[in-house]
C-alpha cells in the first residue's frame, strides 16, 4: 500500500461539521486511483491530510507504512509530486524555470544543478510535451500548456507517487484526455497516481478504483463498475442520472459512464 | 526569454561594475568637484589635506552608508514581494520602516544618545512590532488574508507612525537629537565611519542569511502549498524571512531615518530586464539597491546646491509614479 487512511477525521477551526468523518483509504502501490465526489465533500481535504498538509483529529495517515508526519517535508517531496489546485503566478517565470524548481527536494538551498538533475528536467518536459515551451514564461502559456508545465514539475521530482488535485479542471476535451493518458501511461509504469476530478465519466475509464465522498463520508469505494451504481450517484450527486455502457471499442468498452437527465430540479 | 539571455555571473557583473561607477560619481560629485586624478592620489594617500579630509571623513564614509542601506532597502522589498506574492509590497509601504524610526526615536528621546547600539536593536522591535500589528489588522478584515488590504493596513499604520514622531519630537525639545523630517524623509548628511561599522555588523549576516533562502523563496513565490509539496519549510523560511528583512530595514532607519520605494523600485526593474530567479533577484537588489541609492543621494547633494534635499524626497520622487505604473498594469 502506498497511503493507507485509517479513520481519520478533521475539522476546520470554527466550522459546524467535519469536513472529514472517520474516513478509511487504501491506495494500493503502482495503482490509478481517484477521488470523486460533490462540491465540498472533503476532496481537497483529503489530499492535503495524505500530504501533512493538515493533521488529522483523530485516525492515523500512513504513506509507504510511516506515519505521514514522521517525514520531513523534503524526505516527502522526493517520493511524492503534488499538482495543487491553485497556484498563484505573479512574478515572471520561464518553463524551464519552474520545472527546474521540481529539483529542490534533491537540491536544497546550495547545491547546484547537475547532469542528474538535468537530465531529470530533460526528461520531465519531455514526457508531458513542454520541452518546445522551455523559454516562454508561464504567463504567456495557454491553460493546457500550462497545467503540462506543472506536471512535468511533478515528474522532475521523479517521485514514485504523484497526487493531482482536479488537474484538468478548466482545460478542453483533447487536452483533458492527454493528461488521463499521461497519468495512465505513468500508473503503468509503476507511478502511483492519486487524482481528485469532477470528470467522473472520464475517472470511471482511466482510474483502477475509486473513493466517492459524500459530505465528508465515504459513500463507495473500489473499481469504477462497483462505485458506479445508479442508487449510489444519485443519492450522492442529488441528481436523477441513468448509468450506461460506453458505446466505445478497445479500452472504452462497456465502462460505466453517468449520464445527468434532465428535470431534476435545484439539488 | 530575457532572463535566459545572460548567466547570472554576468548579470550580477554588470550590476557590480554599475555600483563601482555610481560609488566614483558619489565620491566625486559635489561642492567641490573631484577629477579623477585627485581621487586616486587621495586613496592612494597622497594629495593635498583638504580633499583628503573631503573624501575619506565625508564623502566616502557617506557613499557607504548609502550602498548598505540601499542594500539592505532593496533586498528586504523582494523578500516581501515574495513572501506577500505582490509586487507591491515594499517595507515603507508595509509600515515596516515606520515602526522602525519610531522605536528609534523613543530610545533615543528616553536615553538619549548614549547607547547607539540600542538604537539599531530599538528599531528592530519596532520594524517586527509594525509588521504584526499591520497583519493583524489586515487579517481581522476577513477569514482569508488579503493582500491589498494588509498593503492599506501598511500605509495607515506608517502615517500614524509618522504622527507619534512627530509628536514625540515636538514634546522633546531637545535640539541635539535629529529633526522629525530626518526621521520621515531620511537623510545620509549624519554619515560617519561609526554608523557604517554599525550598520555593517547588522546588515551583513542578514544579508547572507537572506541569500541562503533564495531557492525556498522561488518556490514560496508559487504559494505556500506548493512550496510546502517542494519540500520548503514553510513557516520557518517565512519567519526567518520576514524577521531578518526588517531587521535590515530597521538596521538603515535607525542610521538614516525613513528612505521609501528603494524596496519597490530596485527588484522590479531588476524583473523586468532579468527575471524573477531569487538567485539572481537578491544579490542583483544588493548591488542594484546599493547603486541605486547612491545616485539618489548624489541627486540630493547637488541639484539644489548648496540646499542638500532629503534623500527620501528623491527617491518618493522616483517611487510614487513606479507604483501607480505597477498598480495600474498588474492587479495586486
Amino acid at each position: 500500500m502506498m497511503y493507507e487512511v485509517r479513520a481519520v477525521s478533521f475539522r476546520y477551526p470554527a466550522a459546524a461539521a467535519d469536513a472529514l468523518d472517520r474516513v478509511d483509504v487504501q491506495v494500493p502501490t503502482g495503482s490509478f486511483y481517484a477521488v470523486l465526489g460533490p462540491n465540498g465533500c472533503g476532496k481537497t481535504t483529503l489530499l492535503r491530510l495524505l500530504l501533512g498538509a493538515l493533521e488529522p483529529r483523530d485516525g492515523v495517515v500512513r504513506y509507504e507504512g510511516r506515519p505521514v508526519s514522521d517525514w520531513s517535508r523534503r524526505e516527502m517531496a522526493r517520493r511524492v509530486g503534488v499538482v495543487a489546485q491553485v497556484e498563484p503566478l505573479v512574478f515572471p517565470v520561464s518553463v524551464r524555470e519552474l520545472v527546474g524548481m521540481g529539483r529542490y527536494p534533491h537540491l536544497g538551498s546550495w547545491r547546484p544543478e547537475g547532469p542528474v538533475d538535468r537530465a531529470a528536467v530533460e526528461r520531465a518536459m519531455e514526457v508531458c510535451d513542454v520541452a518546445d515551451l522551455a523559454a516562454r514564461p508561464v504567463d504567456t502559456l495557454s491553460g493546457g500548456e500550462r497545467q503540462r508545465a506543472r506536471l512535468a514539475r511533478a515528474l522532475a521530482q521523479e517521485p514514485d507517487t504523484l497526487v493531482l488535485d482536479e488537474p484538468t479542471a478548466s482545460l478542453d476535451v483533447a487536452h483533458e484526455m492527454g493528461i488521463f493518458e499521461l497519468l495512465r501511461d505513468l500508473a503503468d509504469r509503476g507511478v502511483t497516481v492519486l487524482i481528485v476530478t469532477h470528470n467522473i465519466n472520464v475517472a470511471a475509464r482511466y482510474a483502477d478504483r475509486l473513493l466517492l465522498l459524500d459530505a465528508g463520508r465515504a459513500a463507495a469505494e473500489g473499481e469504477p463498475s462497483a462505485v458506479f451504481t445508479t442508487d449510489t450517484l444519485q443519492r450522492v450527486y442529488r441528481w436523477p442520472l441513468a448509468v450506461a455502457a460506453h458505446p466505445g471499442e478497445g479500452p472504452d468498452a462497456g465502462a460505466p459512464q453517468v449520464i445527468p437527465l434532465r428535470g431534476g430540479g435545484t439539488p | 526569454m530575457k532572463s535566459a539571455a545572460l548567466p547570472i555571473p554576468a548579470r550580477l557583473l554588470t550590476l557590480a561594475v554599475l555600483l563601482g561607477v555610481a560609488l566614483v560619481l558619489s565620491v566625486a560629485v559635489g561642492a567641490v568637484p573631484l577629477a579623477p586624478g585627485a581621487l586616486l592620489d587621495t586613496i592612494a594617500g597622497r594629495g593635498d589635506p583638504v580633499t583628503r579630509a573631503i573624501v575619506l571623513d565625508l564623502r566616502l564614509p557617506r557613499a557607504a552608508l548609502a550602498a548598505l542601506i540601499g542594500a539592505g532597502l532593496a533586498v528586504a522589498g523582494a523578500v516581501f514581494q515574495a513572501l506577500l506574492r505582490n509586487p507591491l509590497a515594499e517595507p515603507y509601504i508595509l509600515g515596516v520602516s515606520g515602526g522602525a524610526a519610531v522605536a528609534a526615536v523613543v530610545v533615543l528621546v528616553a536615553v538619549g544618545t548614549a547607547a547607539p547600539w540600542a538604537v539599531p536593536a530599538a528599531a528592530f522591535a519596532g520594524g517586527v512590532g509594525a509588521i504584526l500589528l499591520v497583519f493583524r489588522i489586515a487579517s481581522s478584515a476577513g477569514p482569508v488574508l488579503d493582500t491589498r488590504v494588509l498593503l492599506l493596513a501598511g500605509v495607515v499604520v506608517g502615517a500614524f507612525f509618522n504622527a507619534i514622531i512627530l509628536l514625540l519630537l515636538t514634546f522633546a525639545q531637545v535640539e541635539t537629537f535629529r529633526s522629525a523630517v530626518f526621521w520621515m524623509m531620511g537623510s545620509l548628511a549624519g554619515a560617519s565611519w561609526a554608523a557604517v561599522a554599525m550598520l555593517g555588523v547588522y546588515l551583513v549576516p542578514s544579508l547572507v542569511l537572506l541569500l541562503a533562502l533564495a531557492r525556498p523563496l522561488n518556490l514560496m513565490a508559487l504559494g505556500e502549498e506548493t512550496a510546502l509539496y517542494l519540500g520548503t519549510r514553510v513557516e520557518r523560511v517565512k519567519w526567518t524571512a520576514y524577521l531578518v528583512a526588517s531587521l535590515l530595514v530597521a538596521a538603515g532607519v535607525a542610521a538614516a531615518g525613513i528612505i521609501g520605494f528603494v524596496g519597490l523600485i530596485v527588484p522590479h526593474a531588476l524583473r523586468l530586464i532579468w527575471g524573477a530567479d531569487h538567485r539572481f533577484l537578491l544579490p542583483g537588489s544588493a548591488l542594484a539597491g546599493a547603486a541605486f541609492l547612491l545616485l539618489a543621494d548624489t541627486a540630493a547633494r547637488t541639484v539644489a546646491a548648496p540646499v542638500e534635499l532629503h534623500v527620501g524626497v528623491v527617491t518618493a520622487l522616483i517611487g510614487v509614479p513606479v507604483f501607480v505604473v505597477l498598480l495600474t498594469r498588474r492587479p495586486a
